[in-house]
């Protein structure tokens, strides 16, 4: 049962660490890469507080190990904001539309939106819904996750027009 | 929840994967997406010590259709299923149902092999295969064979797939052009396993039924083939006593576990439900 050599790339940057086989993805980016923002909800696979982006899909960190993420490019709430620091879209939405109460499922919640808007960029309010379906909040009844959803899809077509 | 330690092993080929399983014993397993198997290894309930994990395989993946038959690699992800082409043209109900399983996350790891392989009650993709006459195709140290979907599952996760053969794929035939077809799945929210559901393939012609499919999801130590709700429903043009002859075949062979998704009773009735509008649903959209 050695530890084995595990590489990923995340957030952009090449990250590597000695971990044994059995290390969840969730522990490896908390623990070993120091990456807190990803959180440990249920652990279970239910409640997507673990949620980053793996190879351009979202995946729960709590049910995939490491050594399957092996090679892969991961992206965690931590690689949303642009480097300078500011905030993206929809993290300034979710600020807006008050998409937040105490905080916990948050970095799952803008993970996973940040991968459905590339999905789809224009969702109506029950792909929104049934987008983020996996991702539970006990606070907010999602009413304004889902407004700040749908107003950073406003906010990126109208910068991609923008820029056309 | 931290699983037991396990060596990690990533194979490229099939005849690797059957090779190292037979090397390493009884303690060996395959992983596909993990969203069954690592649940169990974080409770402890498996506790395997060497881990294959199929994910490099490229054999293993894939839909195809040829001459009506279609082939799904066994490590084929749900949320594949969902956006295939293939599947929406000749067997829509694949990613009708595949969308009523979990959630997207989850459906982006999760594999039709595992689904299928793995002998849960709760799967929503045994039940559908048992409809669709499917074929499991698996690989072992003898060689390979198949073995069909309505022969496959003894009781809750004990199948047909002996110590170290691994699915490769499943096969069917394409329901005909113009079938109805419906998946009905009762839950309690979002991830979690059906109350009842059925799903239901049938072929209308000027107005008769020619032939119908049954099967029953998570009523049950396995997934039930419902042959005779079948049977009622064929040569009839779907008249109310047709309809109810057949819901009432399909709760009878159900064997439901009375849990936090009801008693008894409930589920059974829940399961008449599901049938009836799953029949009602194919037969609207039958041509």
């Amino acid at each position: 049962m050695s530890k084995m050599h595990i590489k990923m790339t995340v957030n952009g940057k090449a990250a590597e660490a000695l971990a044994e086989p059995r290390t969840l993805l969730i522990h490896f980016l908390r623990e070993d890469l120091n990456l807190t923002g990803p959180h440990i909800g249920c652990d279970t696979g239910h409640c997507g507080a673990c949620t980053v982006d793996m190879d351009g899909m979202s995946v729960k960190s709590c049910t995939v190990f490491a050594a399957q993420a092996n090679g892969a490019d991961v992206t965690t709430i931590e690689g949303i904001a642009a480097p300078d620091g500011a905030l993206h879209a929809l993290q300034e939405a979710f600020r807006e539309h008050h998409g937040l109460q105490c905080g916990f499922c948050t970095p799952g919640m803008i993970t996973r939106a940040h991968r459905l808007l590339q999905e789809n960029p224009s969702p109506s309010e029950d792909e929104i819904r049934m987008g983020i379906s996996g991702n539970l909040c006990r606070c907010t009844g999602y009413q304004n996750i889902v407004k700040a959803i749908s107003a950073a899809a406003d906010q990126l077509a109208t910068a991609k027009e923008a820029a056309q | 929840m931290i699983p037991g330690a396990f060596d990690y092993h990533r194979p490229s080929s099939i005849d690797e994967a059957v090779k190292l399983l037979a090397d390493l014993g009884d303690e060996a397993r395959v992983l596909a997406g993990g969203h069954s198997l690592i649940p169990m290894m974080k409770l402890r309930m498996a506790l395997p010590e060497n881990l294959i994990d199929l994910q490099d395989i490229a054999e293993l993946k894939g839909i195809s259709e040829d001459g009506g038959t279609i082939t799904i690699g066994a490590m084929t992800r749900q949320a594949e299923i969902i956006a295939s082409a293939v599947l929406a043209e000749h067997c829509p109900i694949l990613p009708e149902t595949a969308l009523q399983i979990a959630d997207p996350q989850v459906r982006n790891l999760g594999t039709i092999g595992g689904n299928v392989a793995n002998g849960d009650p709760g799967n929503d993709m045994p039940a559908l295969m048992q409809a669709l006459d499917a074929a499991y195709l698996i690989a072992g140290p003898g060689g390979n064979r198949e073995v069909a979907a309505r022969g496959f599952y003894d009781a809750a996760f004990f199948t047909a797939l002996a110590d170290g053969e691994v699915l490769t794929a499943i096969r069917f035939a394409a329901p005909p052009a113009g079938h109805g077809y419906a998946y009905e799945k009762q839950k309690r929210k979002i991830g979690d396993y059906a109350t009842a559901a059925a799903a239901v393939i049938l072929t209308m012609s000027g107005g008769r039924c020619e032939s119908a499919e049954i099967a029953l999801t998570n009523v049950g130590d396995t997934p039930l083939y419902a042959e005779e709700a079948g049977k009622a429903l064929a040569g009839t043009d779907l008249n109310a006593d047709a309809v109810k002859a057949a819901v009432e075949a399909a709760k009878a062979i159900t064997r439901p576990a009375a849990d936090g998704r009801g008693p008894v009773d409930f589920r059974t009735s829940v399961t008449g439900v599901m049938v009836r509008n799953a029949i009602e649903r194919a037969a609207a959209r039958a041509a």
